[in-house]
């Protein structure tokens, strides 16, 4: 863990982020991202997504100030009702209402902070930005009451695009200012290790039947790949990438450094957007 | 790559999707035995013609071309479409597809298994579950009633929805050279027939109609033969003494098929089995038979048959939900036909034409320019405030609409570009960036401009960066701006009065929407005294005097907005903001005369209505924003919100502005492409107001699409980049309060997992 975190901050990337499992062989995401706080100075830290309804709610609030206190304010929280029944079998928490906790939760959480009852509670400027996840329209208007940003559950380029203008109709439909920051997923397992990648995303995607085998189909094998991954969410515009390895593989970690920075997407170019957009408001025929 | 090793497949059902499967997988595996067995007798087939896109043409013979070529000799091809509507007649080019007959679609296939060694049994039922596991492969093709998908119900878990609407196949020797479509109205109501060519002499001839006019046609009573003859009677015009031809034809309501999942263990559905799509959209053949290609595609690019059979379902599952979401469209068109009567025959013909979403009004163009012409002519020549008809116009758009009488209520175009909040201080006075955005929007070529939500007086502000229309110096920035874009464009400038109700005392939104502002709260109205979110500020009930306070406030502002030089005035009475949340049953639970039904839940708003009214001239225009449907159970939908435009256009109103949700804070809103745009025409349609909807309408062609149909007058364009340009040079130190200063537009960053699912092991 520790060792991943620190090639993250050393490479070209932006943050290092975490999935939420309970009943899956994984470390639960805040401890882990406290773990990477403390290795790391630059990067964010996020949750890509946090199960919240699985958590008490002043708790996690507790919880998320403290970790985004002691990395420096660069806690990310997405979160999502995730997808899985034995999460919430395991957890004892029922899943009929969880839609419509995760939005009280995403309403009491910063009540919290800003009540000032935690001690710890995030101070002005200093609140940890929310994500959230979720394809369906109420998941959207959450999102776009609650949060800054939308965090897509991974597809072909053309897939997060169409997800990325919903979430955006959303957010005006909100009465939002500017845009929601849009995230996208993708996994990737270079060469020999394909195979071994996508058993590991058959496996963690098992409980969907046969989502799994199209998850599959979509890992990025090669660097070439994965730069054309790249250029696509860009263009279909992704503000934020995660790459998922779906191989232990820490070396693989340098390959995608390269891809990044060849491509121009490393995290310190911030002239990245290239020529200025047409001015967008002059209506042509 | 070898493929599935199969050595038994069963295949259940003779139909096209069977059939094809069946012959594709004994091409595919040679070593392979396939049998199908099929319930009915050989040469047995009820239906009369089916037919195929150009795009399916390319798929068939790809997979086959030995049947594909005999299937092509076997066309009927045809163009265009057909529409025969209140006496006219019109004609659409540039919708390719090709007819044959099913019995002969069957016997090409039937042939083709036999010369492949395929075994076919017909009259035999295959439900012995216990024999599946002699079969590698277990093929359900056995259509919309499917056996094996009903005896395996947990696991495929099929939803069922029938429809009330009626209707027949026959045949026919009158054969039209195109895709026909006839609406005729009769003494019960209408009837649609639509005939199609499938052979060089015959053609297929649907009849539709609603449950009702079907039961008052005493359709309900008669036989077979009566139906037919009637029928016969009914389009006796169109079919010059041909007979309509039965093949046991039998009055149906037709039923959508979808299942959770196509695969159980080595079961898999397909063709109707698995989807059914409605026939007005003439996909069903196709998709069946795109199965059988997709379904032996994945069994010769897997190894093992799980993997496979999910291959399958995952390429072809999307698919046909597209299809079906398009022929849900296409058969909600058809359902409310009714309604659409009332639109002239070039409107109606558009409105048919792009009824399912998948054709916009550039691709209506690109398939029949002058078609579209026509069209565009038509459109001009019956806008209101439209010059003479043109040879050339400039399309639905950017035709202009006389909204009122006088100079200033003819809008240039169709276009409505919004500015926004959030940019101003607290005192309300809007400031150098609404300035900048306006000029920007007025200069982009907007036919209009509309301003975000203008607070009545402090306590009505939404957030704290609201701007106001209640003291003299927020009137005069605005007749500054006003002023200002009156000698940049011609675009018509609209405010939006409004009051917060329990909306009001939040944070600026941008971390959020409705964070109230806690400890430094000012006093909130609504009808009932529930707060909006949970633990929010509670509002007062209102009471007599606190109505006539708003009251006066609505006409204050409205005062202020004529000095200012507005020249369109909205009054805000959707979103569940005061007015709103007078009109919604969810929010109004008031037991005097403001609450209960309907006509007691518009009193109040309709008061300040009149208010605004009394002042607001005659000569510019005066609208209401109101919700077409609060998108939440329990809530308003859209039979109320016809009657409350209804009110309003009574009152004086010239323009309504269509929203939806937010009634209540947790809705179940739908944010497909212009998702307003099927209430919005409803209720156009049903009222004749004028009306101006937005929602994820972010290209001309979109606007266009909406506009020709019928479904809006104007549209609010979210085009890409607004928002950006807004966010560029704005002074982030004029955002305070508990908000953070908003993040700069992040560049495109590349951001990485740790996927600690791994790296924990």
């Amino acid at each position: 863990m520790l060792g991943w975190a620190r090639r993250i901050e050393e490479g070209p990337f932006a943050s290092a982020a975490v999935l939420d499992r309970l009943a899956y062989d994984s470390y639960e995401p805040l401890v882990a991202l406290a773990a990477a706080a403390a290795v790391t100075a630059r990067i964010e830290l996020a949750t890509t997504i946090l199960i919240a309804p699985l958590r008490n709610t002043t708790l996690l609030a507790k919880q998320a100030a403290s970790l985004d206190r002691i990395s420096g304010g660069r806690l990310v929280i997405g979160v999502g009702v995730g997808a899985r029944q034995d999460d919430y079998q395991i957890a004892g928490v029922e899943t009929a209402r969880r839609g419509q906790t995760l939005a009280d939760q995403l309403v009491e959480i910063p009540a919290l902070w800003d009540r000032g009852q935690l001690g710890v509670g995030a101070g002005p400027g200093k609140r940890p930005r929310f994500l959230a996840g979720g394809s369906t329209g109420a998941a959207l208007a959450r999102m776009a009451q609650h949060c800054e940003g939308y965090i897509h559950g991974g597809g072909p380029p053309r897939v997060f695009a169409r997800a990325g203008q919903e979430a955006r109709a959303a957010w005006i439909d909100a009465g939002r200012p500017a845009a929601p920051q849009l995230w996208g997923q993708g996994y990737f397992a270079f060469g020999a290790s394909a195979e071994a990648g996508a058993a590991y995303v058959r496996d963690y995607y098992g409980f969907t039947g046969a989502f799994a085998e199209k998850i599959a189909s979509g890992l990025l094998t090669s660097p070439q790949q994965a730069l054309e991954f790249l250029q696509a969410y860009a263009e279909a515009g992704c503000d934020h990438l995660i790459m998922i390895p779906a191989v232990a593989s820490p070396e693989h970690l340098d390959t995608l450094a390269t891809v990044v920075t060849d491509a121009g997407f490393a995290s310190q170019d911030a002239g990245l957007a290239g020529e200025p957009p047409n001015d967008p408001s002059r209506i042509r025929r | 790559m070898s493929g599935v090793p199969l050595r038994r497949v069963l295949v259940v059902g003779g139909g096209p999707a069977g059939l094809y499967s069946a012959a594709l997988l004994r091409r595919a595996f040679p070593d392979t035995q396939v049998r199908v067995v099929d319930r009915n007798r050989e040469g047995a087939t009820y239906g009369w013609g089916v037919v195929f896109s150009e795009q399916t043409l390319g798929a068939l013979e790809q997979a086959d071309r030995l049947s594909y070529d005999q299937i092509c000799d076997s066309f009927a091809r045809w163009d265009a479409i057909d529409v025969h509507f209140r006496n006219t007649f019109l004609r659409a080019y540039g919708h390719g597809f090709s007819g044959m007959s099913r019995k002969r679609l069957l016997a090409i296939l039937t042939r083709r298994c036999i010369d492949l060694d395929v075994t076919i049994e017909h009259e035999t039922e295959f439900d012995d579950l216990s024999q599946f596991a002699d079969y590698d492969l277990v093929i359900a093709a056995d259509g919309l009633r499917s056996g094996l998908r009903t005896v395996r119900a947990d696991h495929f878990g099929p939803r069922f929805d029938t429809r009330s609407a009626k209707y027949i196949w026959y045949g026919t020797s009158r054969r039209p050279e195109m895709f026909t479509y006839l609406v005729m109205p009769t003494e019960w109501g209408v009837f649609q027939g639509t005939p199609y060519p499938y052979s060089d002499d015959h053609s297929t001839f649907v009849i539709e109609c609603s449950d009702q006019v079907w039961q008052r046609a005493g359709l309900d009573r008669m036989s077979e033969d009566q139906s037919r003859e009637f029928c016969e009677e009914l389009f006796s015009e169109f079919l010059a003494g041909h007979p309509l031809l039965s093949n046991r034809s039998k009055w149906m309501n037709f039923v959508t098929v979808k299942n959770r999942t196509w695969v159980d263990g080595n079961v898999v559905l397909v063709g109707d089995a698995a989807h059914t799509v409605h026939f007005s959209i003439g996909s069903g053949t196709k998709l069946a038979m795109e199965d059988a290609i997709g379904l032996v595609d994945a069994l010769r690019k897997n190894e093992r048959l799980p993997e496979a059979l999910a291959y399958f379902e995952n390429g072809r599952l999307p698919v046909a939900e597209a299809f079906q979401d398009a022929a849900q469209q296409s058969l909600l068109w058809f359902e409310a036909l009714d309604r659409n009567l009332s639109l002239e025959p070039e409107q109606f013909v558009f409105n048919f034409l792009t009824r399912s979403g998948r054709i916009s009004y550039d691709e209506v163009r690109q398939r029949d320019p002058r078609f579209a012409d026509t069209f565009d002519r038509w459109f001009a020549r019956a806008a209101r405030g439209s010059q003479a008809p043109k040879l050339i116009t400039p399309g639905p758009l950017f035709t202009p609409l006389r909204l009122v009488g006088g100079t200033r209520g003819t809008v240039a175009n169709r276009a409505v570009l919004p500015v926004g909040n959030a940019m101003t201080t607290d005192d309300g006075i809007p400031g150098a960036q609404h300035e900048r955005a306006v000029l920007h929007r007025v200069r982009g070529g907007a036919g209009s401009v509309l301003t975000d939500v203008v607070a009545v007086c402090p306590d009505a502000r939404i957030t704290t960066c609201d701007a106001g229309l209640w003291n003299d110096d927020q009137t005069e920035c605005w007749a500054k701006i006003v002023d200002k874009a009156h000698c940049e464009g011609e675009a018509l400038l609209i405010t939006r009065l409004g009051h917060a109700g329990s909306r009001g005392a939040t944070a600026p939104r941008s971390h959020g929407i409705d964070q109230p502002l806690r400890g430094r709260a000012w006093p909130l109205l609504a009808p009932t005294s529930r707060p909006y979110v949970q633990n929010g500020t509670p509002p007062k009930a209102m009471d007599g005097q606190d109505m006539t306070a708003v009251v006066g406030q609505f006409r204050d502002a409205s005062e202020r907005a004529v000095r200012a030089g507005f020249d369109g005035l909205e009054i805000h009475a959707g979103h569940g903001y005061l007015l709103g949340s007078f009109l919604s049953p969810l929010t109004n639970t008031r037991t005097d005369e403001y609450g209960g039904d309907l006509d007691c839940r518009l009193r109040f708003p309709l008061e300040v209505f009149a208010a605004a009214r009394e002042v607001w001239p005659r000569d510019r225009l005066l609208s209401v924003c109101v919700n077409a449907d609060d998108w939440a159970p329990g809530g308003a939908g859209v039979a109320e919100a016809i009657e409350i435009v209804r009110s309003f256009m009574n009152a004086g109103c010239g323009l309504v502005h269509l929203v939806a949700g937010q009634s209540v804070a947790s809705s179940r809103p739908r944010y497909g492409p212009y998702f307003l745009a099927s209430l919005a025409e409803q209720i156009r349609i049903e009222t004749g107001a004028g009306v101006m909807i937005r929602g994820r309408i972010t290209s001309t062609d979109e606007a266009n699409t909406v506009i020709a149909g019928g479904r809006a007058d104007l549209c609010v364009l979210d085009l890409p980049g607004l928002a950006e340009f807004d966010q560029s040079q704005t002074s982030k130190a004029s955002l305070h309060d508990n908000a953070v200063a908003v993040p700069p537009v992040q560049s495109k960053r590349g951001a990485l997992s740790s996927g600690d699912a791994y790296a924990g092991k």
